[in-house]
């Protein structure tokens, strides 16, 4: 029995779909197609254009700033779930299952219930500032607060998906430690702060590269949200590329983004089998 | 044991709770209520089904239905047949260049599918298979996350049952169909439920490679069905989303448990 053999069928369509596509994308990235069809050879041109797209770096800020409010929110909201979960609380069943529900929801869906809530003057969120005499506001079409908008839903879409490691971590953790400190005296903020937290660190970096690599692939949303809009505030890396490729039809400088998103990711991960694989052990 | 929990945090953790069920309360409300009623929650609100009804006649939700159903039963079809080979040829074969074989698989754990929608949408453009199932389905048949789990379940297979199988004249493939797949029916569980969520709700490359009702999933007719532009009634595009994630949300409130369990597994590689 040939192990190739064995592999044959999945390494045909990793190559093709994968590997190749990895390749292609850098070799286009340094062509462009003329309208008759040929491909032209143009170096780096399409690098200089692209460091001087303010589109470009507006969606890249806007990645940071996505990364930046999505996630140690949600980090931090999962871990309060999770010892909320773990404890003998009453009802922890349903608390279980409230906060991991909006994980098996799809993205499109959960979009098109929060914009509702955003909508303007007929939404649930202005309905509730009519309550206090408060004016309507148009949430999603204001660039100074679209973003956030977005956020919030993303961290409610995200905060259960990452406490299930942390309810796992914590269980794994022994108790006599906890009962060890309440012993000795220590509150239950500093038993926190200095025994659970830096033992459930392996956890939270775990969680933390996860999010991070989601937070480039989130893009769902912003097409039936905002489109990127108002005036690209919302845009994000993925969803421009989208953009280019199949809404400007220019799969060249498309290919050009592609490459930078690549560069990201795999910096993510020499992040997490370089450096943090070898700290952490999970099984 | 347990330190007591405030009374105070239970309340906090209840009211977390309540906020987290919120917005799909909401959107069952505004589903089962006439238009109306979308925004005032009043007790005496009169139930009804009609915006259900109006959503599956204004769109092709049927075929939407029906295109979802077979693109998840292929992707998943495909995936463990070609995970399980793979994973067998990892675990249990010593060749030449598994190092590097397995190296090249796992690239695809981070750079998935999803963010090579340019190039992927070329080659099935040149495969000619554009709007079509298959070509949703297809850069995902290989799956690197099966691969990696299941040659894990597959390693921790103890050696004596192998060779009792070998004993018995079982070749190759018999003892990977007898003896290795039945042992990882746990992992395939947990894999399964995992794949399938994802490709329910998968959104972007289904927009990109699909153009027609025959081929578009459900979550692409709703996008569709729901654009501002069409002017649909909101509380009927509630509907038409309470439709979209209604089997998925079905089963996972009939196998919380093994939801919760199967992700966490999936997650933690």
């Amino acid at each position: 029995m040939n192990a190739w053999l064995l592999l044959l069928p999945a390494a045909v369509l990793l190559i093709a779909f994968t590997h190749f596509p990895i390749l292609a994308t850098i070799r286009h990235s340094f062509f462009i197609t003329r309208r008759t069809g040929a491909e032209v050879f143009v170096g780096l041109d399409s690098y200089h254009s692209m460091a001087a797209d303010p589109i470009f770096w507006r969606a890249l800020v806007n990645n940071f700033w996505f990364a930046l409010g999505t996630i140690p929110t949600s980090i931090a909201l999962a871990l309060l779930m999770a010892m909320w979960v773990n404890r003998n609380m009453r009802g922890r069943g349903f608390l279980r299952l409230a906060f991991f529900m909006p994980t098996v929801l799809p993205m499109i869906a959960v979009a098109n219930i929060w914009l509702f809530f955003y909508t303007p003057d007929y939404g649930l969120l202005d309905q509730l500032r009519g309550l206090f005499g408060l004016a309507g506001w148009n949430w999603l079409g204001d660039p100074g607060t679209v973003m956030g908008c977005l956020i919030v839903m993303v961290v409610w879409k995200e905060a259960g998906f990452f406490m299930i490691f942390y309810l796992a971590a914590l269980q794994q953790l022994s108790p006599d430690l906890e009962e060890a400190a309440a012993v000795e005296g220590a509150g239950r903020w500093y038993t926190f702060r200095r025994i659970t937290f830096p033992l459930l660190m392996p956890t939270t970096l775990f969680v933390a590269i996860n999010a991070v690599i989601n937070s480039f692939k989130l893009v769902d949303h912003l097409v039936i949200m905002t489109k990127g809009g108002p005036n690209n505030a919302s845009t994000l890396l993925l969803y421009y590329i989208y953009e280019v490729a199949f809404v400007f039809q220019d799969s060249a400088y498309a290919a050009t983004l592609t490459v930078v998103l690549l560069v990201l990711l795999s910096g993510v991960a020499l992040v997490k089998f370089g450096y943090l694989d070898r700290r952490i052990h999970y099984q | 044991m347990n330190r007591r929990t405030h009374p105070l945090e239970v309340i906090a953790a209840w009211l977390l709770a309540l906020l987290w069920l919120a917005p799909l309360a909401y959107a069952f409300w505004s589903a089962l209520h006439p238009a109306a009623y979308a925004t005032s929650f009043s007790l005496s609100a009169p139930w009804t089904l009609e915006n259900f009804a109006r959503a599956w006649n204004q769109a092709p939700f049927g075929r939407y239905y029906l295109n979802t159903v077979v693109l998840v039963v292929l992707i998943l079809i495909g995936q463990l047949a070609l995970s399980t080979l793979a994973a067998y040829a990892f675990a249990r074969f010593k060749f030449r260049g598994s190092g590097i074989a397995f190296a090249l698989v796992l690239l695809q754990l981070m750079i998935m599918p999803d963010v090579l929608i340019v190039e992927n949408y070329r080659m099935i453009g040149k495969l000619g298979l554009l709007d079509t199932i298959p070509a949703i389905a297809l850069p995902y048949l290989a799956s690197a996350f099966g691969i990696f789990l299941l040659r894990q379940t597959f390693k921790s297979v103890p050696q004596e049952l192998v060779e009792a199988a070998r004993v018995e004249g079982a070749g190759p493939l018999q003892i990977l169909w007898r003896v290795y797949v039945p042992l990882a029916r746990p992992t395939y569980v947990a894999f399964g439920l995992v794949s399938v969520s994802y490709h329910w709700n998968n959104f972007l490359w289904p927009l990109i490679v699909t153009n027609s009702v025959e081929a578009r999933p459900l979550t692409v007719g709703l996008a569709v069905f729901g654009a501002p532009e069409t002017g649909v009634d909101w509380s009927i595009i509630t509907a038409a989303t309470v439709m979209t994630m209604g089997p998925l949300l079905f089963a996972f409130l009939l196998f919380q448990r093994q939801f919760v369990q199967s992700f966490m597994r999936a997650g933690i590689r």
